[in-house]
């Protein structure tokens, strides 16, 4: 995320003006003993930082699932650590074909994730039934089964298109109020 | 290597004798259930009716000479302009030999194939994606569920009268709180792709290809 000047949005980057902010937060740390932040920010920082997604491996898409939690990419970097069990994870990944068979068990993983859930769709199969459209065995876009909060194009997409994908979930989430009002 | 492997590659005079001296033990050893046996472009095929495959399968696994004691793969083929509409196909490996060899039978639809495996545990599955695929029953089979198809599933895919889109669709419904099956609705339009593929395309050239010598291939 690295530090941002919120009146522009955007990054400072490493010198004199960063280490001043720097400065100035552990000189308040020393003094008082506490920093105030507003608490939204405070839940989408955590959140975003500890994105845990759901290892759900439908097809070839799956292969470059791994290569973007393997050491060339790394996901852990980003705080991405994958999960083997729905009630562990925030974000599903659909890597892959979603078959007409397969979706009533995809559906029920997503109702066993605790909230708040993303959903990651990630290819062009999950996206829109891609190369098997017109199949009498595929869904046709796994959003006709859960809702998809990023759609991540390719096929299969590469693991910088993944990482690319959950990056933008990142920002996604950093810009939602977290705090819900009824 | 300077071993000689005599039975090394299918081309040529040599394995081709071999393999017609094969498809004639076979029809002797099949004792007049034979419909036709012959060697077709380069492999053996015996034809016959479908209430003698068990015991075909059983002669030709029996017999010393000829061995087959493989199955590979069974499966079947939709010909629907045909009385009998069905071939069932079963691919048969010999290791003693080195030779494949094809059992076909015709089936009409509704008509009953005797169950094989009692004789090959392989054909358990085979049988049952063959149920699933083209609606052919095998009778005495132990467990002749659908193997690939969504549960409930109406219709046999592979048959060519099958629509290929299926007749279903699913998609997840609030209010049910569960997966539901619809009648199918494409938002996009059927797209056809029936053009040339590059193989199909390519008749003229390779008819204009000069013939490949065989000699030259195995010099």
């Amino acid at each position: 995320m690295g530090i941002m000047d919120p009146a522009k949005a955007a990054p400072i980057p490493p010198g004199a003006d960063q280490d001043a902010i720097l400065r100035a937060v552990g000189d308040e740390i020393t003094n008082r003993g506490f920093v105030i932040a507003k608490a939204d920010k405070l839940f989408n920082w955590a959140r975003s930082g500890s994105l845990w997604p759901m290892t759900f491996g439908l097809a070839c898409c799956a292969v470059e699932m791994m290569h973007s939690a393997a050491s060339r990419y790394d996901m852990d970097r980003y705080g991405m650590l994958f999960r083997p069990s729905p009630r562990q994870s925030d974000v599903m990944i659909v890597a892959g074909t979603l078959t007409n068979k397969m979706a009533p068990a995809l559906r029920r993983v997503y109702d066993q994730m605790p909230e708040p859930r993303w959903v990651l769709s990630m290819g062009s199969c999950a996206n829109g039934g891609g190369y098997y459209h017109y199949s009498y065995a595929v869904v046709r876009g796994c959003d006709r089964i859960v809702p998809v909060d990023v759609y991540v194009p390719g096929c299969p997409p590469t693991a910088e298109a993944l990482i690319y994908g959950l990056l933008q979930l990142q920002k996604k989430i950093r810009r939602t109020a977290t705090i819900a009002r009824s | 290597m300077t071993e000689n492997h005599s039975s090394d590659l299918p081309l040529g005079g040599e394995t081709e004798t071999a393999l017609m001296a094969m498809a004639d033990h076979i029809a002797e050893v099949v004792d007049g259930m034979a419909v036709s046996c012959a060697v077709i472009r380069g492999e053996i095929e015996l034809r016959v009716n479908p209430a003698d495959i068990p015991q075909v399968l059983t002669l030709l696994r029996g017999d010393r000479q000829a061995a087959f004691n493989q199955l590979i793969d069974l499966t079947a083929v939709d010909y629907p302009e045909r009385e009998s509409r069905f071939d069932v196909v079963y691919m048969l490996l010999s290791m003693d030999n080195n030779m494949r060899m094809r059992l076909v039978a015709a089936v009409a639809a509704g008509q009953a194939v005797p169950t094989v495996t009692h004789l090959y545990m392989a054909a358990n599955w085979a049988e049952r994606e063959v149920w699933d695929m083209f609606g052919i029953f095998f009778a005495g089979h132990p467990d002749l569920r659908r193997l690939l198809t969504d549960y409930g599933f109406e219709g046999h895919p592979l048959r060519k009268d099958f629509p290929l889109t299926g007749h279903v669709e699913v998609r997840y419904d609030d209010n049910q709180r569960r997966v539901v099956n619809e009648p199918v609705h494409l938002v996009q339009e059927f797209r056809d792709f029936d053009f040339l593929s590059p193989w199909e395309g390519m008749q003229t050239q390779i008819a204009n290809t000069p013939a490949r010598d065989d000699a030259e291939q195995k010099g």
